[in-house]
């Protein structure tokens, strides 16, 4: 009986084989690339607003502090979006003919919320708290990146749980004095720039890092990375 | 024939993919609601609405006035952290318009907002301290009220640091502790406004604001 293959139907199998294995790793790594990709998780889009407004012009241009605005972030779960009448405490006599700030002129003329498109996002399985956070010296920045430095406003992380993870297996990395908390400058110490906190003077993160964990107590890795802490 | 089971199965399986945890039935803070005609899910409050803890009983501690008359005194002794407190929320409310020195030479003003009064100017330095606190709750003339954006407690604080602010302003050589040096030029880089009006704040008002007021140069402050 004549063979029905050839004999470079041997290799031809083989390859198949190791090409299934290859093309399928190859969509699923696409896969997972996609879902972490801005595609995905919106990071670094800005988003458009119905007024564009520019945190770079206020904070770093004016210097006005997060809190002048965000004024729950210190105490609630939610850092507050100020009420137009906020906007107004200084654009009754600023800008008061510019188009753009019509409509929040128009919010505060007629009492209608100005529907400001959400830049971070959580799903709703997600429980969060601003409050804690700043409490325990995690940094405005640490999280929302350089907000000062942002025309329009984006998301500067993924917000996605890989990335939580990176800060509650080892806050240490990240930890800054309380009172730098909302410092858009501050830089983590190194040698050519001393951090001071408590009388003594710090040139390396870890260092710090450990000490604020002690002085804030911080709760041990285990307790902040155990699924009810964010799932509740 | 099993490819088709496959993706009948594959097909049901899709099913699952709802976003019900994503997504559950409950309202995050200031999202938009398709019940209420206005789609606020905050409501707002009704007038004459009483929260649990906030009665609000001690007339001085909400006003800061005896009376209709402005009090003189804090509701609540002063401790170094008061005063850090009101230090803290002063630079943060107050100091984008009246500056952190109080002489009303802020940020904003720089930018175009009416310039307040100096906290140095007779008039103020004499005031009671609950009518900066009645002013903050209140607002006056240009400057709004500031009741949503910082507690009682911190209006206070506040009221007491400017105390303080004047007291800095008008310190003499008898209050220095003895032993401790003051320079009498400021350090290189540190910028002096020029000298601010310690008596007439309504004809400085009107001035433009000195040299470094500028608005900034640049595209960057356009809107």
């Amino acid at each position: 009986m004549a063979q029905i293959f050839h004999r470079s139907a041997n290799s031809l199998a083989r390859l198949s084989i190791i090409g299934v294995v290859v093309i399928v790793s190859v969509l699923l790594w696409a896969a997972l690339e996609m879902q972490r990709s801005p595609y995905a998780t919106y990071q670094d889009v800005a988003q458009a607003q119905p007024v564009p407004f520019s945190h770079q012009h206020h904070v770093a241009g004016d210097g006005i502090d997060c809190r002048y605005c965000h004024t729950s972030v210190e105490n609630s779960s939610f850092a507050g979006i100020p009420p137009t009448k906020t906007c107004m405490n200084c654009h009754s006599r600023i800008w008061t003919n510019a188009p753009m700030l019509e409509p929040v002129r128009e919010s505060f003329r007629s009492g209608k919320s100005l529907m400001w498109t959400r830049v971070n996002y959580l799903p709703d399985f997600v429980y969060f708290d601003h409050s804690i956070h700043v409490n325990k010296g995690v940094g405005c920045a640490s999280c929302h990146g350089p907000v000062d430095k942002m025309p329009l406003t984006y998301e500067a992380n993924s917000l996605q749980m890989e990335w939580c993870l990176e800060c509650h297996r080892a806050p240490e990395k990240f930890l800054r004095p309380r009172d730098q908390v909302f410092n858009m400058a501050y830089q983590q110490p190194s040698s050519d720039n001393k951090v001071k906190f408590e009388g003594a003077e710090y040139t390396d993160q870890l260092a710090l890092g450990n000490e604020l964990k002690h002085r804030y107590n911080i709760r041990t890795v285990e307790d902040i990375t155990s699924c009810s802490t964010c799932h509740r | 024939m099993p490819a088709c089971l496959l993706a009948a199965v594959t097909l049901l399986l899709l099913a699952g993919c709802r976003q019900d945890m994503q997504v559950q039935p409950y309202q995050r803070p200031l999202v938009e609601s398709d019940f209420y005609a206005d789609r606020r899910s905050a409501r707002p409050i009704l007038s004459g609405t009483v929260a649990r803890g906030h009665l609000e009983a001690d007339a001085y501690f909400y006003t800061g006035r005896i009376g209709g008359n402005d009090g003189d005194y804090l509701p609540f002794p002063v401790t170094a952290e008061v005063m850090a407190r009101g230090q803290q929320r002063y630079n943060i409310y107050c100091a984008p318009c009246h500056s952190e020195v109080g002489d009303g030479y802020g940020m904003i003003v720089q930018r175009g907002f009416k310039r307040p009064p100096s906290y140095h100017i007779d008039r103020l330095r004499k005031a009671p301290i609950g009518y900066f606190f009645d002013v903050m709750t209140n607002g006056f003339g240009a400057m709004p009220d500031y009741s949503e954006q910082v507690s009682a407690a911190d209006r206070w604080a506040i009221a007491a640091y400017i105390r303080a602010l004047q007291l800095s302003q008008h310190a003499t050589k008898a209050d220095v502790p003895t032993g401790e040096q003051v320079a009498s030029t400021p350090p290189p880089g540190v910028f002096i406004m020029p000298a601010y009006d310690t008596q007439g704040a309504t004809t400085a008002a009107s001035t433009p604001p000195p040299p470094k007021a500028a608005p900034a140069k640049g595209g960057e402050q356009k809107p």
